[in-house]
C-alpha cells in the first residue's frame, strides 16, 4: 500500500503537468474565443461541461441534463472486451470521466477463443500498446501460464514472445484495474442506438432500456455482438458468443446513418477436459526456462510456475470422419457465406485444401491454472455437435476424451474501416470511434492496440485537443490502422510480420523507444516509468560507448570469438567489432568478463542488436526517410476526386470512397496507379496555390479596410474547417 | 518547470515542431499570414503526425538523416537522343545529394592531379569546372565539363549537377549509368519540370501544362512499357519475380507461423538463390549487349608497334583515318574512326603499339592505348603473320589481363585474335600458335589489310563474341530501356547482399530484406505489388489455423 500511493498520486498529476506546454501552445489561437478561460476553469473539476456547450444539444438534451449530473460524460466506451478495456483504461488515465458499459460485467477481458497473448508481429503491438502506457502487456505479464519466445534464431525483428494465459485470472485482473480508476465508471447495458447532434456530431447513446447518456465522444468496440449469431452444425440462435445474447438494433442504426456494414466470420474449436486426456504419449511442450516479458516495466516481471501444452496430430481417421460429412459443415454444406479468415481455418478448411497433406499439427492447451478446460488449437470446425466429440477421439490421447464445449462459429457485423480516418474517429460523424472487431481485425491484440489509440483520441477530442496519428512507418500499430483505413478489407485483418514494410525497425526491443517519448507527451506514462525508461535508454547509451572504446588483445577470449565466429580476431580490436562478428552474442563477452553487470539481459539485447545490426538498420532507415519525405504530403480530406479529369476512372471512384489522407495512403489503395499518383500530386498543389492566392487577396482586401480583429476570424474558420 | 520538460520533450520530436503548433503565440497580421501558408503547405489540419523516432539509433543517424532528406536524387539526358551527332549533350542530376552523386563521377582536372581526387568534392554554385567523367572501375568515360547550381538557385530548387559531356549517345549513356551506379535514379519523363513545379519555381499556368503533359507521357510510357514486356524478357523477369515470392512465402511463412510448418531445407534454398542470381546475371549480360545495340561497340586495335594495326582501321573503315607509314610508332595518339558492322554502330580505335619506349610522346601514347583497352567492348589483338607469335606478344598481352583484372571489371572484354598480313606467313607456323591462344582469344581471325581480305570474317567474329550474331535466336534477343535495366541493377545489388547476409550467416529474417528489395525490382518491371501477392502464396501454400 505505502508504494501503491505515490503512483496513484504521480498517476493523477503528471497528465496535468505534463499538458501544460501544450495548453501554453496551443490555446493561443482559440483565446479569443474565450475558450481560453473556460478550459482551465474546467480542469480541476474533473471537465465537467459548462451548460452553454450543450446548448446545441435541443431540449429533450437540455432536461434529462439538468436532472441528472452523472450521465453527463466526457468518453463513452460501448464494449468491455481487449479494444474496451484499453480505450476506457487509456481516456480515464487521461483524466475524461469516461463510461464503459458492457453487455456483461462478468465477461470484461474475456478471452473467448485461444487463451494466449503475443506471437509474431502480434507480440510486437503488445509491446508497442506497453510502451505508450497500455494495460495488455502487463495483464499478460501478470496472468501467464507458459511463456515461450519464437523465432529465437531467425533475426531480432521477428523474435516474438508468446504467452498462454489463465483467462479466468485474466478477466478478474483486469476487472480489478478498470474497477480501481476513479475516473472510470462501469455500467451494464445494450446500446442500441447512438445520438447524433446537429453538426453530425456524436451526442451519447442511447440503451436498449431506454437510457440516455451523453458525451462528445464515442467508442464502439461491439465484438463480434453487432447482430451476431452463432452456427454448431445447421443450427443457429442470435448470440454474441456461446452463451451471451448479441446486440441487436445498432447495425441498423449505423446503417441508417449511412454507414457501410458487411458481415465476417470467425469459429472457436472445442473444449475439452484435461483429466479426461491422456498425455503420456503426446508430446510436452515446455515454456522457456528464462522467462521473457511483454511489459517494459519491471514491476509486473515476476516469475510464476509454468504449465505445459501438449502436441498431438490428426490422423486418418480423422480425415475420414471430415470427408465424410463434408456435407455437414456450414462452408461445404452451403448455409454460411460469410468469409472467414485464411489464417484459422476449419479443420475441414484445411483438409479439404491441403489433400495431400496426411496428418495436421493440433496443440492441447491449458485454459487456466484452476479450470480442467483444455483448448484444441487447430482443431476448429462446424460440424454438427453429435459428431463433434467423435471427431475429437480420433486424435491420440484424447480417446477417452469428454468434451465441455462444443466448437462453433460465429458471424456478426463490421464496419469496413475505410469509414474511419487513422485516428479511428469515423468520417462521417465527428466523435464517433471504432475499434477492434468492428473495424475487421481479429484477435485480443489488435483489439488493444486500436483500443488504445481511440482511447486516447477520444479522451484528447472530448477535451478539444488535436487527435492523434501514428504514422505506418512508426510502428506495428499505425501499420495496422492504415492497412484498416486504407485497404478495402473484406475478411478478418490479423497481424503479420509481412505486412509491414521495414519490420527491421519496428521491433520489440525498440518499441519503448520508439513510443514511450510519445506515450509520456500524451500523458500515459507517468514519472516513474519515465524515470526507469530514461535510465535505461542512458545505460545502453553508456554501455555502447564502452564497447566503441575497449579494445582486446590476443587471450583465450580472442581465441573463442574466432572459434564461434569461424573469423580472425586482429589485435587491439574493440569490442563493438568483436560483437559485430557472426555469432558472437553479448553472453560470450560476459563469459570473459567484458560485459558489463549493471544491464539487464533485455538492455544486453538492446546494445547487441544496435551494434550487430548497425549496418542493415542505417540502410532501412534511409530508405524510409526517402519514402517518408514523398508519401507524408498531406490530401485534403475534401478533394473532390470525379473532377480530375486527369485521373483514371477507377482511382476516381477508388479515392473517393476511401478519401486517403496522405499520398502514401493513396498509392496503397489498391487501382491506384503512380501516374494518378503523379497527377494527384499537382492537381492538389496548383489547387494550394490558387488557394493561396485567392486567401492573400481576399485577406489584404479585408486588411485594408477592418481592423484587426476581423482579419483575426478567418483564423477561427480555417481551423474548424480543417479539423472536421 | 515547464521549459525543462519541454527540453525533455522536444529532442524526439524536433524534425517537424510546426506540425505541431501551428499557430504562433502573436498572432499579428504578418505572422498570421505565414503562418496560414505554412498551415496549408505542410498539414491540411491540426493533426499530429507522429513520424518514426527510435531514441537508440538517433545519435548515428542524424548526420545521416541530414543528408538523405529530400524525394531521392535523380538523373537523366537532358539534351535530345537519337538525332544526329550533336556537339555537347548535358546529363542532369538533381536532387538532396546531387552533389554527392557528382562527387563520385566527376573528377575536376585540377583537384585530380593536385590530391589524387580523394577529397570531396565541394563546387561553388554556377562556377563552371572541367573535368572527367569515370566509372565505377576508375575508367575515364568523358571529358566534361560540370555545372553546379545549388539550391535554391536551380531549375527545380534543389542541387543540380549538370554534365556538359560530348554530344555522343554512347558518351552519355555512360555517364547517366556512372551516375545512377553512384545512387541516383532515373528520372520519371517530366520529372525535373515537376519538381520544379512542386517546389515551387514554375508559376500556375505552367504547372498545368505539365499536368497534360505527365499524363500523356506517362500513357505513352505504360505503351512503352508493355511494348518492352513482350516475349523472352517479360517471361525471364516474370519467372525471376516468381522465384523470388516462392522463396520470400518460404521464409516468412517461417517466421510468422513457425511452430506450425515443417522446419526449412537450408541448402536447397541456398542452391535456389544462387540459381537466380545467376540467371539474374545472365538477363543483366544480354540487357547489355542490348545496350551495345543501342548505344555502339567500341573496339580497340592493339598491338606491337608496326603490326598493321592502322592499315587494318583504313581497310575496315574504307578510309584514310590514320596515317600508315613503315615506320614503327608512327600512331602516337588513339585514333578513331567509325563503321557500321552488320547494322550494329562501332567506333575503332586504333591505338599506339604498346612497347617499351622512352620517347615522352609515345610513352603517352602507350598508356592510352591500354586505357583505350580497359574500356572497350572488344578488344583486337594485332599481330604480324610475318613475325609470328613472338615473346613480345606474349608480355603484352599479359599485361592486358592483369591490368582488366585489377580494374576489376564485372565482365572483361571478349579479344580477338588477328593475324595480320596475311599474304606474307609461313603458313605451317600458324597451326600452332592458334592453339596457343585459344585460351586467351574468343576467335582468330586471318586478315590482309592490304588486299582488305579478312575484314568480313573479323565483322563476323566481333559480332559472335560479343552474342550479337546476325542470325535472330529468339530466346535471347529482347530489348530493354534504361528504366528496366536499372530495376536489374537494383534486383542484381539485391541479390549481392543477400549473398553476402548468407555467407556471413545473418539471421533468415535479414534474407527477407534483400529478397523482397529483389522482388520489387522486378515487378516494377511487370509492374505489380508483392507484399499481397506474398500473404497469398503464403495462405494457399501452407496450412495455418488455430
Amino acid at each position: 500500500m505505502a508504494s501503491a500511493t505515490p503512483r496513484l498520486l504521480s498517476f493523477l498529476f503528471t497528465p496535468l503537468r505534463l499538458t501544460y506546454p501544450i495548453h501554453a501552445i496551443r490555446t493561443s489561437h482559440r483565446s479569443r474565443t474565450l475558450s481560453f478561460l473556460s478550459f482551465n476553469l474546467r480542469r480541476p473539476n474533473g471537465r465537467l461541461r459548462t451548460v452553454s456547450s450543450f446548448a446545441s444539444n435541443g431540449t429533450n438534451g437540455m432536461e434529462r441534463m439538468g436532472q441528472k449530473d452523472e450521465e453527463r460524460y466526457d468518453v463513452i466506451v460501448v464494449g468491455g472486451g481487449h479494444a474496451g478495456c484499453e480505450a476506457a483504461l487509456a481516456s480515464a488515465r487521461l483524466g475524461a470521466r469516461t463510461l464503459l458499459l458492457t453487455l456483461n460485467l462478468d465477461r470484461i477481458a474475456w478471452q473467448p477463443c485461444n487463451p494466449a497473448v503475443g506471437g509474431p508481429a502480434k507480440s510486437q503491438l503488445v509491446h508497442e500498446v506497453d510502451a505508450l502506457g497500455g494495460e495488455i502487456g502487463k495483464m499478460a505479464d501478470r496472468c501467464y501460464l507458459q511463456k515461450r519466445v519464437l523465432n529465437l534464431s531467425k533475426g531480432p525483428a521477428v523474435r516474438a514472445l508468446r504467452a498462454q494465459t489463465d483467462k479466468r485470472e485474466y478477466a478478474m485482473e483486469m476487472k480489478k484495474v478498470v474497477e480501481s480508476n476513479s475516473n472510470l465508471f462501469i455500467r451494464e447495458a445494450m446500446v442500441t442506438e447512438v445520438l447524433i447532434g446537429k453538426n453530425d456530431n456524436i451526442q451519447g447513446v442511447r440503451t436498449f432500456f431506454g437510457m440516455d447518456f451523453f458525451a462528445p465522444s464515442v467508442v464502439l468496440t461491439t465484438g463480434t455482438f453487432m447482430s451476431g449469431k452463432i452456427w454448431v452444425g445447421r443450427a443457429s440462435m442470435p448470440a454474441g458468443r456461446a452463451g451471451e445474447s448479441a446486440s441487436l438494433g445498432l447495425t441498423e442504426n449505423l446503417q441508417s446513418l449511412g454507414f457501410e456494414t458487411d458481415r465476417l466470420k470467425t469459429g472457436t474449436p472445442a473444449r475439452v477436459d484435461c483429466r479426461s486426456v491422456d498425455f503420456s504419449g503426446l508430446e510436452p511442450q515446455y515454456g522457456d526456462e528464462e522467462v521473457s516479458w511483454f511489459s517494459f516495466d519491471p514491476e509486473c516481471h515476476i516469475e510464476r510456475e509454468q504449465m505445459c501444452c501438449y502436441l498431438t496430430r490428426t490422423t486418418s481417421e480423422t480425415h475420414k470422419l471430415i470427408r465424410d460429412n463434408l456435407n455437414e459443415t456450414p462452408t461445404y454444406g452451403g448455409w454460411v457465406d460469410a468469409k472467414g479468415p485464411r489464417y484459422c481455418p476449419s479443420i475441414e478448411d484445411k483438409i479439404v485444401r491441403f489433400r495431400d497433406k496426411e496428418s495436421h499439427q493440433i496443440f492441447l492447451e491449458p485454459e487456466g491454472r484452476t479450470v480442467p478446460e483444455l483448448y484444441v488449437q487447430g482443431f476448429s470446425t462446424g460440424l454438427p455437435e453429435r459428431l463433434q466429440l467423435a471427431l475429437l477421439r480420433t486424435l491420440p490421447g484424447l480417446e477417452n476424451c469428454v468434451m465441455l464445449r462444443p466448437a462453433y462459429a460465429v458471424e456478426y457485423d463490421f464496419l469496413p474501416a475505410y469509414q474511419c480516418s487513422r485516428s479511428l474517429m469515423t468520417k462521417k460523424i465527428e466523435g464517433l470511434f471504432f475499434s477492434g472487431q468492428i473495424n475487421g481485425t481479429t484477435g485480443y491484440e489488435e483489439a488493444a492496440a486500436q483500443g488504445i489509440i481511440s482511447g486516447i483520441n477520444a479522451a484528447r477530442h472530448s477535451e478539444g485537443k488535436p487527435v492523434i496519428v501514428l504514422e505506418r512507418e512508426s510502428s506495428y500499430i499505425g501499420t495496422l490502422i492504415d492497412d484498416l483505413v486504407t485497404k478495402d478489407l473484406r475478411e478478418p485483418y490479423r497481424m503479420l510480420t509481412s505486412r509491414s514494410e521495414h519490420r527491421l525497425l519496428l521491433r520489440a526491443d525498440n518499441a519503448d523507444s520508439r513510443l514511450t517519448p510519445l506515450g509520456r507527451e500524451i500523458g500515459l506514462i507517468d514519472d516513474r516509468r519515465w524515470d526507469l525508461y530514461q535510465s535505461k535508454q542512458l545505460r545502453i547509451k553508456e554501455e555502447k560507448e564502452r564497447l566503441k572504446n575497449v579494445r582486446v588483445s590476443g587471450g583465450e577470449f580472442a581465441a573463442e570469438v574466432a572459434t564461434v565466429s569461424g573469423q580472425p580476431v586482429r589485435d587491439h580490436t574493440t569490442l563493438e567489432s568483436i560483437l559485430k562478428k557472426p555469432h558472437v552474442q553479448y553472453k560470450l563477452l560476459d563469459k570473459h568478463g567484458f560485459g558489463n553487470e549493471n544491464l539487464s539481459k533485455c538492455e544486453k539485447d538492446c546494445v547487441e542488436i544496435d551494434i550487430k545490426y548497425a549496418g542493415f538498420i542505417m540502410r532501412q532507415q534511409s530508405h524510409l526517410q526517402q519514402i517518408v519525405n514523398q508519401e507524408h504530403k498531406r490530401l485534403p480530406e475534401d478533394l473532390d476526386y470525379y473532377s480530375m479529369t486527369t485521373l483514371s476512372h477507377e482511382s476516381r471512384e477508388k479515392l473517393s470512397k476511401v478519401r486517403p489522407q496522405t499520398i502514401g495512403q493513396a498509392s496503397r489503395i489498391g487501382g491506384v496507379s503512380p501516374a494518378d499518383i503523379t497527377a494527384l500530386l499537382i492537381w492538389v498543389e496548383s489547387n494550394r496555390r490558387k488557394a493561396n492566392q485567392r486567401t492573400q487577396q481576399e485577406l489584404l482586401r479585408s486588411g485594408a479596410t477592418d481592423n484587426h480583429m476581423a482579419a483575426s476570424s478567418p483564423t477561427d474558420s480555417v481551423v474548424q474547417a480543417t479539423a472536421i | 518547470m515547464a521549459s525543462s520538460l519541454i527540453r525533455l520533450l522536444l529532442p524526439w520530436r524536433q524534425p517537424k515542431p510546426h506540425h505541431l503548433f501551428p499557430f504562433s503565440l502573436n498572432p499579428t497580421k504578418t505572422s498570421f499570414l505565414f503562418h496560414l501558408r505554412r498551415c496549408q503547405a505542410s498539414t491540411s489540419s491540426p493533426k499530429r503526425l507522429i513520424l518514426t523516432q527510435d531514441e537508440r539509433s538517433k545519435g548515428s543517424l542524424s548526420t545521416e538523416r541530414e543528408a538523405i532528406v529530400g524525394s531521392g536524387t535523380i538523373a537523366a539526358i537532358v539534351t535530345s537522343l537519337g538525332g544526329g551527332p550533336a556537339a555537347v549533350g548535358i546529363v542532369r542530376i538533381s536532387g538532396p545529394t546531387a552533389v554527392a552523386v557528382a562527387g563520385q563521377v566527376f573528377r575536376p582536372v585540377k583537384r585530380w592531379k593536385e590530391e589524387g581526387g580523394c577529397v570531396a568534392w565541394r563546387p561553388k554554385s554556377h562556377f563552371v569546372e572541367y573535368g572527367y567523367v569515370l566509372d565505377n572501375d576508375g575508367n575515364v568515360i568523358d571529358e566534361v565539363l560540370a555545372v553546379p547550381m545549388l539550391a535554391p538557385r536551380s531549375y527545380t530548387r534543389e542541387d543540380v549537377v549538370e554534365l556538359q559531356c560530348h554530344g555522343n549517345d554512347v558518351c552519355l549513356h555512360r555517364v547517366l549509368r556512372a551516375c545512377l551506379e553512384a545512387g541516383a535514379t532515373l528520372a520519371e519523363p517530366g520529372e525535373f519540370t515537376l519538381r520544379a513545379f512542386l517546389n515551387g519555381r514554375l508559376d500556375l499556368s505552367q504547372a498545368e501544362n505539365i499536368a497534360r503533359l505527365i499524363s500523356a507521357k506517362s500513357a505513352a510510357a505504360a505503351d512503352s512499357a508493355l511494348a518492352g514486356i513482350q516475349g523472352g524478357f517479360s517471361s525471364l523477369v516474370k519467372s525471376l519475380k516468381i522465384q523470388c515470392i516462392e522463396l520470400l512465402t518460404e521464409l516468412e511463412a517461417r517466421l510468422d507461423f513457425e511452430d506450425e510448418l515443417p522446419p526449412l531445407c537450408l541448402p536447397s534454398l541456398i542452391d535456389k538463390i544462387s540459381v537466380m542470381r545467376h540467371d539474374l546475371q545472365d538477363a543483366l549480360d544480354t540487357a547489355n549487349y542490348d545496350k551495345l545495340l543501342q548505344s555502339g561497340l567500341q573496339i580497340a586495335i592493339i598491338g606491337r608497334p608496326n603490326v598493321g594495326k592502322s592499315s587494318l582501321l583504313n581497310a575496315w573503315s574504307k578510309s584514310e583515318r590514320a596515317i600508315v607509314t613503315e615506320i614503327a610508332g608512327t600512331t602516337r595518339d588513339v585514333v578513331e574512326a567509325n563503321v557500321s558492322i552488320h547494322g550494329i554502330p562501332a567506333m575503332l580505335l586504333d591505338t599506339a603499339g604498346i612497347r617499351e619506349t622512352d620517347d615522352i610522346v609515345e610513352k603517352i601514347g602507350v598508356k592510352r592505348s591500354e586505357a583505350a583497352a580497359l574500356a572497350a567492348d572488344v578488344i583486337i589483338m594485332a599481330i604480324s603473320a610475318v613475325d609470328g607469335w613472338s615473346e613480345g606478344d606474349a608480355k603484352l598481352i599479359e599485361h592486358i589481363v592483369t591490368s582488366q583484372k585489377s580494374a576489376n571489371q564485372a565482365m572483361t572484354a571478349p579479344m580477338i585474335l588477328v593475324i595480320n598480313k596475311d599474304d606474307c606467313k609461313p603458313k605451317d607456323l600458324l597451326v600452332s600458335f592458334e592453339e596457343i591462344c585459344s585460351g586467351l582469344f574468343k576467335k582468330v581471325v586471318r586478315t590482309c589489310a592490304l588486299t582488305g581480305a579478312g575484314i568480313s570474317e573479323l565483322e563476323k567474329a566481333v559480332l559472335e563474341v560479343r552474342g550479337l550474331e546476325p542470325i535472330s535466336s529468339a530466346g535471347r534477343k529482347w530489348t530493354v530501356n534504361q528504366r528496366q535495366f536499372e530495376q536489374l541493377l537494383r534486383a542484381q545489388e539485391a541479390f549481392f547482399r543477400l549473398h553476402t547476409s548468407i555467407e556471413e550467416q545473418l539471421p533468415m529474417d535479414f534474407w527477407t530484406i534483400d529478397l523482397r528489395e529483389a522482388a520489387l525490382a522486378l515487378s516494377q518491371i511487370s509492374g505489380d505489388d508483392i507484399s499481397e501477392e506474398v500473404l497469398t502464396s503464403i495462405f494457399s501454400k501452407f496450412c495455418i489455423g488455430k
